[in-house]
């Protein structure tokens, strides 16, 4: 780039085109550079720290056939770059061809506590009336789908849970 | 294509965007502008790297101090892309830093700064400062230990300020020390009065060289000006192009580690700062007792009282750049002074101790191996094995994966290290050369080996390993717990450092008895070295 007068001109339109490309080619670049790396660091889930361990929640005698009890537990929780101690509770049935099935304690409406009505033998939702079955079927009300299970799986007479699901069959 | 023109010259009349935009890039500038006036356009594309970069680290980030270590941690060894993220962040910082001295560089070299462009200029020095700033602020946040002692030497500088140093330390948030008020105060001017402060500054910058045009060279008035667009934006372009390919090379290859959580108790930590206030740091020995204040913040106030004035000492007509040779002594002598100052920092640095060449941001799982677990892997190291065995990583190599999980008993390891084809027929490993108990901790290791941690207990330093074989091989273990394996005639190990002066342990390993009387402990004569690992390694340990 010398100073000379003949290059004081304005560029020709072939020189001109290759700096219009040249800026707007780098500019691209840089953008998708920086987006790029922005997009995986915002929309990628963070590397996985343990696997849902099994949590002992209870002691199996406590269960009766046909008798659901809420069970309070504490699982450990990751939340980002904290780990902490959570109180959770779930629902346990006892089936009366023995399995066992552990409910998430919200109603999949809305998210609200229910509880369990022995009167009527179903699982009731305060908030706007859901009722679910003793195997977590909806009965009745806005409930989108059965509720949520956690993974069961009982060793020594201690009943353990895994992780929560939820079930993808539709209503009833 | 007629609804494109007629959607432009809608949106122009009602906004003026078209008609800006063309008024930008057309604007005339100097027939001798050239690749020397690319410096401000890379500054002002760095400082908008920094911003997008800082807001997604700020996305993942707990500004309070040990939550923001944690964070900081989460982010360079779980979210995707984090670690480019803050290396892109960390070194963009000095780039910032180089670029703005350099462009400062140009304008002072050519006499930029003359009438009518002083206060260009100014707005120009207190963006230097601002850089500077965000320099100071930033090292705070990982709030590791570096940080920590970085930020303490930093806010008792402050402190010896003449009549303000008292309201500046007040304003830091520290009586003295370095706490979660400093730290708040810190992350406010990082992130959320400095930005602000430097947008506005840049546009005055910016507004201000518009005003009054770009500067001309002497002869220019007999020359046709040139159009700012395309070609200096091209020179632009390039030259941002070029500053970003570095940027992202140093981001991606040099890894920015993360020492361990700051240790307010730690009173061995030597801080250092970063390389851009090595003269500074510096220049502060030169200064002693009563005078230290004239070293401190006499001597930089004045330096940027006189950076400031500039324009209004040098008001002689504008010559060309090849005759200010008084502006290019100036230049040089600075320099040398900078490069004087900053080297004889770097070779008085002593070398960095072994604890804080671990990185933290890396795990550290293998802080709670027992030593012998530990030397396993430092003979796994020395022995090779990794070139023929996979380790749980995937790829496929001649040996079967050591840690996939079906271990054979330590007694069948250590028969088929010492003949492998007897053990397993046919097999083309090499016979391990070491003694018995030396494949008795390979084994140990290799017991320890599950999918799970297998990376992490690879991550383990060297010091570490070698300390552990010196452990293992001069038999500590037989007396002495560590993690919680080993015998109990002597103190247990762990916890050492609180009890302990790393001199006191050296001067044990030579004496025991003259340190502490009735102690059965023979006498150890380790190399310098060796002394140097060993007493690391002991003072790593989890407590």
């Amino acid at each position: 780039m010398g100073h000379t007068i003949v290059s004081q001109t304005e560029p020709g339109t072939s020189r001109r085109g290759f700096y219009l490309t040249f800026i707007y080619g780098i500019w691209g670049l840089i953008s998708a550079a920086l987006a790029a790396p922005a997009l995986l660091y915002l929309l990628l889930p963070p590397k996985v720290r343990r696997d849902s361990d099994w949590i002992e929640a209870a002691d199996m005698t406590q269960f009766h056939p046909n008798v659901p009890v809420e069970v309070v537990f504490r699982k450990n929780h990751v939340d980002g770059w904290k780990i902490n101690s959570e109180k959770e509770s779930a629902w346990v049935v006892k089936l009366e061809d023995q399995r066992t099935l552990a409910f998430g304690p919200q109603c999949t409406h809305l998210g609200c506590a229910y509880h369990w009505d022995d009167v009527k033998a179903q699982f009731i939702c305060p908030c706007h009336n859901s009722i679910f079955g003793i195997d977590g079927r909806v009965v009745s009300g806005p409930a989108p789908r059965p509720l949520d299970r956690f993974d069961t799986k009982i060793e020594s007479g201690k009943l353990l849970l895994g992780a929560l699901h939820k079930s993808t069959e539709s209503k009833t | 294509m007629k609804w494109k023109h007629r959607l432009q010259a809608w949106l122009d009349s009602r906004t003026g965007l078209e008609t800006a935009v063309r008024n930008f890039l057309y604007e005339n500038i100097p027939a001798s502008s050239g690749w020397h006036q690319v410096f401000g356009s890379v500054a002002l594309f760095l400082f908008l790297t920094q911003a997008f970069t800082g807001a997604l680290l700020a996305f993942n980030y707990a500004p309070t101090p040990g939550e923001a270590y944690n964070s900081l941690r989460y982010i360079l060894s779980e979210v995707t892309a984090g670690r480019l993220m803050r290396g892109l962040h960390h070194w963009g910082a000095s780039m910032m830093i180089v670029v703005v001295v350099l462009h400062m560089t140009q304008v002072f070299l050519y006499g930029a700064y003359k009438k009518p462009r002083e206060a260009t200029w100014m707005v120009g020095v207190v963006l230097l400062l601002v850089t500077l700033a965000y320099g100071l602020t930033g090292y705070l946040l990982p709030w590791d230990n570096r940080a920590y002692w970085g930020t303490v030497v930093t806010t008792q500088i402050a402190a010896n300020a003449p009549l303000i140093g008292p309201y500046l330390v007040q304003l830091l948030g520290g009586q003295g020390q370095v706490g979660v008020v400093t730290f708040a105060r810190f992350y406010g001017l990082h992130v959320l009065l400095l930005p602000p402060a430097t947008l506005l500054l840049i546009a005055i910058h910016v507004y201000l060289v518009r005003k009054h045009g770009v500067a001309p060279e002497p002869g220019d008035n007999l020359r046709p000006e040139q159009k700012f667009f395309p070609r200096q934006v091209f020179r632009d372009t390039v030259a941002i192009f070029i500053a970003f390919a570095i940027l992202f090379v140093l981001a991606v290859a040099v890894r920015v580690p993360l020492e361990q959580l700051a240790d307010p108790t730690d009173t061995s930590y030597i801080p250092r700062p970063e390389w851009y206030f090595l003269f500074l740091f510096q220049s502060l020995k030169l200064f002693e007792g009563p005078l230290e204040v004239v070293g401190a913040v006499v001597l930089p106030g004045l330096a940027i009282l006189t950076l400031l004035l500039v324009p209004f000492i040098d008001r002689g007509r504008l010559r060309k750049v090849t005759e200010r040779t008084f502006a290019g002594a100036v230049v040089v002598l600075a320099a040398i002074g900078w490069a004087v100052l900053t080297a004889a920092a770097i070779a008085t640095t002593p070398k960095q101790a072994i604890a804080e060449q671990i990185d933290f941001s890396e795990p550290t799982d293998w802080l709670q191996l027992s030593p012998v677990e530990l030397a396993g892997v430092g003979y796994f190291r020395r022995e090779n094995c990794g070139s023929c065995h996979t380790v749980g990583d995937g790829k496929a190599k001649i040996g079967p994966d050591l840690a996939a999980g079906t271990h054979k008993s330590a007694a069948w390891m250590i028969q088929h290290f010492k003949r492998p084809s007897a053990m397993v027929p046919g097999s083309a490993m090499p016979p391990i050369q070491l003694s018995d108990a030396q494949l008795n901790t390979l084994a140990a290791f290799l017991l320890k080996l599950n999918p799970r941690n297998a990376e992490a207990l690879q991550s383990a330093p060297d010091f570490a390993t070698e300390a552990a074989i010196i452990y293992q091989s001069h038999q500590c273990g037989s007396c002495h717990l560590v993690n919680g394996v080993g015998g109990k005639l002597g103190p247990p190990l762990n916890g050492v450092k609180e009890r302990r002066t790393e001199k006191w342990v050296e001067d044990h390993f030579r004496n025991p008895q003259a340190l502490s009387p009735g102690s059965i402990m023979p006498p150890y004569r380790f190399s310098s070295e060796e002394t140097k690992t060993i007493v690391g390694y002991l003072f790593v340990l989890p407590d």
